[in-house]
């Protein structure tokens, strides 16, 4: 009903490798922001990826988007490879960030209109239609953007990520500056992308809020993935130990600084 | 065949969208008119010379009024994609980046030519010179076409900048300069009258030079759009 490419129920298919990440080093002049990175996500998998600031998430998604090249290591998304495939892993991309990629002078059905060309999508208009309805748009698609609030403009960042209907979802702290109506809103529109079996790989500050959406939670600090742990394994409440520990685990890693 | 088609459809839509964006707004085409009808009434009330004299001044405060205000719709169109993160929205789409580059370019054409299409009358009912020559429109073309194709190119590298707004006028005069004195001697030629053999040698250069920075942007732009 919603224009979405319809998807096998995910306890009858093979799981799939949506991205792997092995050995990415990443230095910007002598400073070295990610070092020996390895990650993995399958088919269907919500990651959180938690940290303090400055531990390099927002780099490792630039990595993963393709909009930044690695300097060492490998990165494989939907089994196309980066740097080299990059057109071909964009096709399969979804990116929301701090900023809302969206054109303040045009009207929220001419930016998906835009970014739907861009894409190649067929059937865009209406795939454009189920788009305003699913993030709840749909009354506001002739209203220019830049008369939306903070929430309803990260809203339409996400059906502006998810026009071309990717494998791949990538978002960057996407509840930054939202009140809590519209991160409840952001929230409803995030499960409903998961439940679609894509791929979700989010970075927050936000361990109350990421706690009920992710399917598996990763701490990057100092570069580097320090502990996973999938949802079901961890106790109620259990994510602010699970998070303090994995920190301090990186502070005091052996063999010298992490 | 293949993959002429995305290229296409890219560098459209970029174009559309510059140009819708600017219909609504009107914020880029205003502030390159303003500076250029400023431009215009300024020297005309400064050079208060015989018609001979004016006459022969024509190209040279043309080039000078569309140079500037061609840099100012550059830093602008640039700055929009910038500002709320567009840049990376274009650079995520799964489309060769060059037809990004086109579609920016044409689209800053567009707007230069543009405010020579509402400068040039102006001028001529103020300056009393008939500007209304086909030779004076193509040069204006090519030097419009040349001044656009680098200095979009150079607008994507400064808009990284925090500067940006005095590091494109500084990259881009001084790379424009073999442009503009062609177009200028060319304009001039055209207006004076004079004949095509002598013309030609100008015309050549600002043929060369679209053509060379035509070329050098389609190589390039990928490497200067990397982080």
């Amino acid at each position: 009903m919603l224009g979405w490419a319809s998807k096998t129920d995910p306890t009858q298919q093979n799981i799939t490798l949506m991205i792997e990440v092995n050995h990415l080093v990443k230095r910007f002049g002598p400073k070295t922001v990610l070092k020996n990175l390895d990650f993995q996500a399958q088919q269907g998998e919500f990651v959180a990826l938690l940290g303090p600031n400055g531990a390099g998430k927002t780099t490792f998604l630039r990595i993963l988007s393709s909009l930044s090249r690695q300097t060492l290591g490998e990165v494989i998304i939907a089994g196309y490879s980066l740097p080299h495939q990059a057109a071909a892993v964009r096709r399969q991309l979804g990116v929301v960030s701090h900023l809302p990629l969206l054109y303040g002078d045009l009207t929220a059905e001419e930016n998906l209109q835009f970014y739907g060309r861009m894409y190649g999508v067929k059937g865009l208009e209406q795939r454009i239609g189920a788009v305003l309805e699913l993030v709840g748009l749909a009354p506001r698609r002739r209203d220019l953007v830049r008369t939306f609030s903070r929430g309803m403009q990260q809203r339409l960042a996400i059906g502006r990520a998810i026009i071309h209907d990717p494998e791949v979802l990538l978002l960057d702290e996407p509840h930054t500056g939202l009140d809590q109506d519209a991160c409840e809103m952001l929230d409803n529109v995030l499960r409903q992308v998961a439940a679609r079996q894509r791929t979700v790989v989010m970075t927050s500050h936000d361990l109350v809020r990421v706690a009920d959406l992710a399917s598996r939670f990763d701490v990057l600090s100092r570069g580097a993935i320090r502990a996973s742990t999938p949802r079901l394994g961890l106790p109620q409440d259990g994510l602010l130990a699970f998070y303090r520990e994995a920190l301090n685990t990186a502070t005091i890693a052996p063999g010298g600084a992490p | 065949m293949n993959t002429v088609t995305p290229f296409i459809r890219a560098m459209n839509a970029i174009i559309w969208k510059d140009l819708a964006a600017e219909w609504r707004s009107r914020e880029m085409v205003s502030a390159m008119l303003v500076f250029a009808l400023l431009d215009i009434f300024i020297f005309n009330f400064a050079l208060e010379l015989n018609p001979q004299v004016r006459a022969s001044l024509t190209s040279g405060i043309l080039w000078v009024t569309l140079a500037f205000a061609g840099t100012l719709g550059l830093n602008r169109s640039m700055a929009v994609e910038k500002d709320r993160g567009c840049l990376d929205g274009l650079l995520l789409a799964p489309v060769d980046r060059t037809a990004i580059y086109f579609g920016k370019t044409i689209g800053n054409l567009v707007f230069m030519l543009l405010v020579a299409a509402i400068i040039v009358p102006i001028y001529s009912v103020l300056y009393n010179v008939n500007l209304f020559n086909l030779g004076l429109i193509a040069i204006i073309i090519l030097g419009a076409w040349g001044y656009v194709s680098v200095g979009t190119l150079l607008a994507s590298m400064t808009v990284q900048a925090r500067t940006r707004d005095v590091l494109l006028p500084v990259l881009l005069f001084p790379v424009a300069i073999p442009l503009l004195v062609a177009a200028v001697k060319a304009s001039g030629g055209f207006l004076d009258g004079s004949a095509i053999s002598d013309i030609a040698p100008w015309l050549n250069i600002l043929v060369v030079y679209d053509v060379v920075f035509t070329a050098v942007a389609f190589m390039v732009f990928d490497y200067v759009v990397e982080e």
